[in-house]
């Protein structure tokens, strides 16, 4: 299952940019960012080509970060493709939490990662339906 | 009882100090009857029988807020409990609480002392005194309203906050004095402003300002925000509550009620008595109280005596200055006293909460604001921000059925905060009231 590195951030110039420079330091590539703003803090989720490393490296500075598991699914990347999905996560009654995505390859594909509450499940009913998942060594070697 | 009232008022100092020597022998005969008196004199060979002039008080030790929090809840009471009429009562720092008895005689007394403040400051029963203060265990609300009943006043028992409510009440009722902590005070004159109206909207000459410190500036700026003459109220629940010591309108230093309390000013560190003149801790024993006298109890606030003795004003008791500050790290938000160790214990019982922290005091929209910047446990943090939400309003909730005031509360990283070296700064007050 690919995991996504989330870190708890205070809503301040210099804070965000502390993290990217500890990941840089740690020679880890950065496939995909979101940060949201929770009144006065922020939390910046991370999708890396080395979350376990990048985890490590951020609580060894001191900083709040952790490992979620994430679900990675591939889809073209043409118009009606991200809502097929998400059409059908609402049909299951699939809550998402948080949801990111990238395009790999212009016109040809992209990548939506979800962060539900239980991935496991999502994953087995997403493949049931069709949808290619990605795994994480795919993930972050796309 | 007008004329026993004004027949004190004009007492000379050597009258005053006779009856001061006779109050403080029968007061320190009732202190004998509490638990704690009684050993407390026992443990230092003291009788109450052996005081031959007021400077025998020195003998004794000052009783401290500690010794009140070790005699909840009633090992300071000096009377049978039928004779109790009322109990005020203070939570203290680590959940020990103090408590303050009174007789229907100490009831009487203390409103009493509350009639002459008013009517120093000129209050008569034509007046309508709208009471801006809070009621209940605080005392400076019903300390006020009692006096200001007996006085003949129409008493408008506001309480504080609702501030359009009270600027109504102002407009309606023909308000004329009121007592409100200045902070509010600048919030309301605020809020009036906003609503286009200004003093002459308003009947008000005069405000009395209590339980909480502030400068002659923002006196001068309230009066003339309000075009009324204010005088300050000082008090603690220990001594009763407002009307300790009161400003005569010379508004220069507050005239303490010497015929109910002997003041003393302390250096903070040695206990030593200071001269007039020089600021040290304030400490006061009762002369009049029965339910529970306190003897040579240290208040903590820092404040001086005025040298000269006679006042234009006719009156010869001591005067007091406003207080200056605190000889302990207590901390006065919005008229509410508390403690940085009570927030300390808050957070420290929080689970994710970190080690580090800081208390910030500033002031918004003129309100006094509280906000507690803590740094969270590392391992806290699960990934989601919804968890950090629930933290903060868990923070935010506990501190307020601690310390009874509304806190924003901040969280930051761990680390964020830099590390103490001895002694943590925990406060940073930026208030300039």
């Amino acid at each position: 299952m690919p995991h996504q590195i989330s870190v708890f951030v205070e809503n301040k110039p210099g804070k965000l940019d502390r993290v990217t420079g500890i990941i840089a330091a740690a020679g880890i590539n950065i496939r995909s960012v979101t940060i949201s703003d929770s009144g006065g803090f922020g939390v910046v989720k991370l999708v890396v080509d080395k979350p376990a490393a990048a985890g490590r490296v951020l609580r060894e500075k001191g900083l709040a970060a952790a490992e979620q598991e994430v679900v990675a699914v591939r889809i073209p990347d043409r118009p009606g493709s991200l809502h097929r999905v998400l059409e059908l996560l609402a049909r299951h009654s699939v809550n998402i939490r948080d949801a990111s995505g990238f395009v790999v390859d212009r016109g040809e594909e992209a990548v939506v990662i979800v962060q539900v509450d239980d991935p496991a499940a999502v994953s087995t009913l997403l493949k049931r339906e069709g949808i290619e998942l990605i795994s994480d060594r795919d993930l972050y070697f796309l | 009882m007008p004329d026993r009232r004004e027949e004190l008022e004009k007492a000379g100092r050597r009258e005053i100090e006779k009856l001061q020597l006779d109050r403080l022998r029968s007061s320190l005969g009732r202190a004998a009857r509490s638990p704690f008196y009684r050993e407390l004199f026992a443990s230092n060979s003291f009788r109450p029988g052996d005081l031959v002039s007021l400077s025998d008080l020195g003998r004794l030790p000052f009783t401290v807020k500690q010794d009140l929090r070790d005699s909840y809840p009633d090992r300071m009471l000096a009377c049978p409990p039928r004779e109790v009429v009322r109990m005020h009562s203070s939570s203290g720092t680590t959940g020990t609480a103090t408590v303050v008895y009174h007789t229907a005689g100490d009831i009487d007394r203390w409103t009493g002392l509350v009639v002459r403040c008013l009517v120093m400051a000129g209050a008569t029963a034509d007046d309508v005194f709208q009471n801006m203060m809070g009621y209940g265990f605080f005392t400076g609300g019903l300390g006020l309203h009692y006096g200001a009943e007996r006085l003949g006043m129409m008493v408008i028992p506001a309480g504080g906050g609702n501030t359009h409510r009270q600027i109504e009440l102002f407009r309606d009722f023909g308000t004329t004095v009121i007592h409100v902590t200045p902070s509010y005070a600048l919030h309301v004159s605020d809020v009036f402003r906003e609503m286009g109206l200004g003093p002459e909207d308003f009947k008000i000459k005069k405000i009395i300002f209590g339980a909480e410190p502030y400068s002659e500036g923002t006196r001068s700026k309230l009066e003339e925000a309000y075009r009324a003459q204010a005088f300050n109220c000082y008090g603690l629940s220990e001594m009763n509550g407002p009307g300790v010591a009161f400003e005569c309108r010379r508004s220069e230093g507050m005239h303490v009620w010497e015929d109910s309390y002997i003041v003393e000013i302390i250096d903070p560190a040695s206990g030593e008595a200071l001269p007039a003149g020089e600021t040290g801790e304030v400490v006061f024993t009762t002369l009049t109280r029965e339910a529970m006298p306190l003897i040579r109890y240290r208040t903590r606030d820092l404040a001086k005596i005025y040298p000269e003795t006679a006042c234009p004003c006719g009156r010869n008791f001591t005067r007091i200055s406003r207080i200056t500050g605190r000889s302990d790290d207590m901390l006065i938000v919005k008229g509410i006293n508390l403690f940085p160790s009570q927030i300390e214990h808050v957070l420290m019982k929080t689970p994710g909460v970190g080690t580090n922290y800081l208390i910030v005091l500033d002031r918004f929209e003129n309100l006094d604001r509280l906000t507690v910047r803590v740094e969270i446990a590392p391992g806290a943090f699960h990934g989601d921000a919804e968890e950090m939400r629930r933290l903060q309003a868990l923070i935010k909730h506990s501190l307020r059925e601690e310390i009874m005031v509304q806190a924003e509360v901040e969280l930051l990283e761990p680390g964020a905060l830099p590390p103490s070296q001895g002694k943590a700064k925990r406060v940073l007050d930026k208030r300039d009231v």
